[in-house]
């Protein structure tokens, strides 16, 4: 029942299923090359993945998402910003829809200062380089900082977008244990003094001291100086990520690491304090490091662009921006209580979880024997989602762990999320008594964690 | 040239959500190139209102895993008197449960690799170490464990040593609460797809997968460049006839409609295994089904177009 009338364009050749059906009459060379065989190596773990896959559904409303880090715009403004927007198009058309300083607009830069004074910092502007979202100036810093094989340190966990950045540049990712004050000095210099011994100097490192994404924890004061000495004692530049630092639950205003010491490179961004889709950020940097990362920003996008850039300085100038924080903040504490009192009330015995006094998220140990990356498909079918902690480590730990996000659902979703989740782990529990497993270690292919447009 | 108009199904809330989505955006594209009036849906609350008010000419179902796949979109279809591309619901229904379709196709005389299948609980009462020891004991190392429903390769494990079977396990149930564990069968891995675009169901030249890895996963189905395809597979001509037939014979037999696609190894000696049965094949940029129509010299555009037409000309 074959059909051999039919044309039988055949081919031995390998062929992509998308260029096949690109071009599927022209005549073609005896060897198709498709572009897939020319991706770089260092590329190789740009894949696509089976847990990155299963998040499609959390943008459905029937699904409560805990795995996003969408900050909650609904406070916002808006009616004020728009005639804002008007404005700054009526008055400044032609600079804001105009290329700009590959380095950022010089006012902006000058506002962005007085945002850093708050957490003690005095930077100058012509040291400030603005980039699209501080994710642009981690990614920059990684270009020009890193060779192959090169070592960063982090904390182990540590944020996803950093770990990608790391990846594509083939940085080697060496951890560093957190506690609940954050990341703990002696094990620094423990990892510090392991590599000297394998004769390695790590390039910098990587470090989120405020409302730790995704540990959720903070970098308790006294220890702060001390693990800018352990660096300094062993010729490690440190790279300081603050995208949460204003948004504390307590009012606390913890003083930045690079109000400590003037080499520490500072990130920054209005993100979470303004709007998200803005992609504004920044890195403070050393003058020594600010030409180079200056040229590397014009490669990638020649200017960061003015009308977002304008748009901000606008708001900060106009606008009461640390009322805006602070209404952002009781949202988010809101949140978390919510989110506290229902994993006291929902979760099963054995998980343990940090109570964060800033940020988006919860961090959770799960009971012994369940891996919440292969518990995550469980989750889907019972309408809950959470980012599992296998991405937020390079070297496959993180198994028994997940982080929840309290920033976007209401507290009533919240609520209902984690009772789901309750009732997940309960089954998973009964599946895992039954093979007696336990946690895997394992590297696995392809992104781990929500794209930054789940909910 | 036609002037239907369609609307095409994708998303959903199945695991394969993703999968689906890309499906149906790649279906409605060609079909919008070629001047089809298409609305892309999601199954979601509003579609019986979108169904019942816009009332399209013909459904296509993009749709993978859940309800897309088990039957219940085609039954309300069916019940609102839609006509729609695919499988009927009651073939759907059966085709969806993995272990029942190979059982129908050994009774055939088809041949399916040795395969067990059992629920969590069966596990769990009678003791895992011994029902699992009995598993490889039937079946050999390495062994395939899969959901017993849906597709994509969500779930599948390979596994190689007795020692990795219950961790394979508990992801495994993650999917479904029933395993299929299979046999692994060694040989060229090898897909046909099945349309009645004419007047007979037609099978499509066989597309041969090459995997480095030797296990087309997730990662392997959906990266591009990945897997490659020789298409039709680098095999004789009587087995690549062989398999034409055993694909058309098995969408016959399960009650298929329109289109399908078996997944199948083909042994060293020549014998075609088969390992499953699309009621509603992927429609990717790395999707079988689309390489095998683009070999042919053909367009999806065409095909379903055509699939289209005799859809609509059943109300």
């Amino acid at each position: 029942m074959s059909s051999p009338d039919r044309p039988q364009q055949s081919t031995d050749l390998p062929v992509t299923a998308a260029a096949a059906a690109a071009a599927p009459r022209r005549n073609r060379p005896d060897r198709v090359s498709a572009p897939t065989e020319r991706f770089a190596a260092r590329t190789a773990a740009m894949t696509a993945s089976e847990i990155r896959a299963l998040f499609a559904v959390a943008s459905r409303p029937e699904v409560v998402s805990l795995a996003g880090g969408m900050p909650n715009l609904a406070a916002l403004p808006l009616q004020s910003l728009s005639s804002e927007v008007a404005d700054l198009v009526t008055e400044d058309g032609l600079t804001a829809l105009q290329y700009g300083s590959a380095q950022g607009v010089p006012v902006l830069r000058e506002q962005i200062c007085d945002v850093m004074r708050e957490e003690g910092v005095e930077g100058d502007p012509n040291d400030v380089v603005v980039t699209v979202g501080s994710q642009m100036a981690l990614d920059l810093l990684t270009r020009i900082f890193i060779d192959p094989g090169d070592v960063v340190l982090a904390e182990g966990p540590s944020y996803v977008g950093a770990l990608g950045s790391f990846a594509a540049y083939q940085a080697r990712v060496v951890h560093v244990a957190m506690d609940e004050h954050g990341l703990v000095p002696e094990r620094l210099r423990e990892a510090l003094r392991t590599l000297a011994a394998q004769g390695i100097t790590p390039k910098f490192l990587y470090t989120i001291p405020n409302f730790h994404n995704p540990a959720g924890v903070t970098l308790a004061v006294e220890r702060r100086p001390r693990i800018l000495d352990i660096c300094r004692d062993f010729g490690v530049m440190v790279i300081e990520d603050n995208p949460y630092g204003l948004l504390g639950f307590t009012g606390e205003v913890y003083p930045a690491l690079r109000s400590i010491d003037p080499d520490v490179i500072y990130l920054g961004s209005f993100s979470k304090t303004f709007a998200s889709g803005l992609r504004v950020g920044w890195a403070l940097v050393p003058p020594l490091v600010r030409d180079r990362l200056v040229l590397a920003a014009e490669s990638a996008t020649l200017c960061p662009p003015s009308f977002t850039q304008m748009l901000v300085s606008r708001y900060l100038s106009h606008h009461d921006w640390r009322s805006q924080v602070k209404t952002f903040t009781e949202n988010y504490r809101e949140r978390r209580d919510a989110m506290l009192s229902a994993l006291e009330t929902y979760l099963p015995e054995g998980c343990s979880w940090n109570v964060p006094d800033g940020g988006f998220f919860v961090w959770l140990t799960v009971p012994e024997g369940v891996d919440t990356k292969a518990m995550l498909p469980r989750a889907v079918t019972a309408r809950v989602a959470y980012a599992s902690g296998t991405g937020f480590y390079a070297d496959g730990f993180g198994s028994r762990q997940l982080r929840l996000s309290f920033c976007y659902p209401t507290p009533e979703r919240i609520t209902e999320g984690v009772r789901r989740l309750a009732a997940v782990l309960e089954a998973e529990l009964d599946v895992v008594r039954t093979f007696g497993t336990s946690a895997r270690t394992e590297l696995t292919r392809g992104p781990q964690s929500p794209s930054p447009d789940t909910t | 040239m036609t002037d239907r108009n369609v609307a095409v199904l994708a998303g959903g809330l199945s695991h394969e959500r993703e999968v689906s989505l890309r499906s149906g955006r790649r279906l409605s594209g060609a079909l919008r190139a070629v001047g089809v009036e298409v609305r892309e849906w999601d199954v979601d609350g509003s579609l019986l209102e979108r169904l019942r008010d816009d009332r399209p000419d013909a459904v296509a179902i993009a749709l993978h895993g859940g309800e897309g796949e088990n039957g219940a979109v085609q039954a309300v279809l069916e019940l609102l008197g839609i006509p729609f591309v695919g499988t009927p619901s009651r073939a759907c229904r059966r085709s969806w449960d993995k272990p029942g379709v190979k059982a129908e196709l050994v009774r055939a005389g088809l041949s399916t690799p040795d395969w067990v299948a059992l629920p969590h609980s069966t596990f769990r009462e009678l003791g895992a170490k011994g029902v699992l020891d009995a598993i490889v004991e039937r079946l050999g190392l390495p062994l395939v464990l899969k959901p017993d429903q849906g597709g994509s390769a969500l779930g599948v494990q390979m596994v190689q040593e007795a020692a990795d079977l219950p961790s394979a396990m508990v992801s495994c149930l993650a999917y479904a609460d029933t395993v299929l564990a299979e046999r692994h069968v060694r040989g060229t891995e090898v897909a046909v797809s099945v349309v009645h675009d004419g007047d007979e169901p037609r099978a499509l030249p066989p597309v041969e997968v090459e995997v480095p890895s030797g296990f087309y996963d997730y990662t392997s189905r959906y990266t591009p460049g990945a897997a490659s395809f020789h298409c039709p597979a680098r095999l004789p001509e009587p087995t690549l006839t062989n398999l034409r037939e055993t694909a058309l014979r098995a969408h016959d037999l399960l009650g298929l409609r329109d289109v399908s696609r078996m997944d199948a190894i083909v042994t060293d000696d020549g014998r075609v295994q088969i390992l499953e049965m699309n009621v509603s094949p992927g429609l990717t940029d790395t999707s079988l089904l689309p390489t095998a129509v683009a070999a042919a010299g053909e367009d999806l555009a065409g095909v379903y177009r055509a699939l289209i037409e005799r859809a609509a000309d059943r109300a």
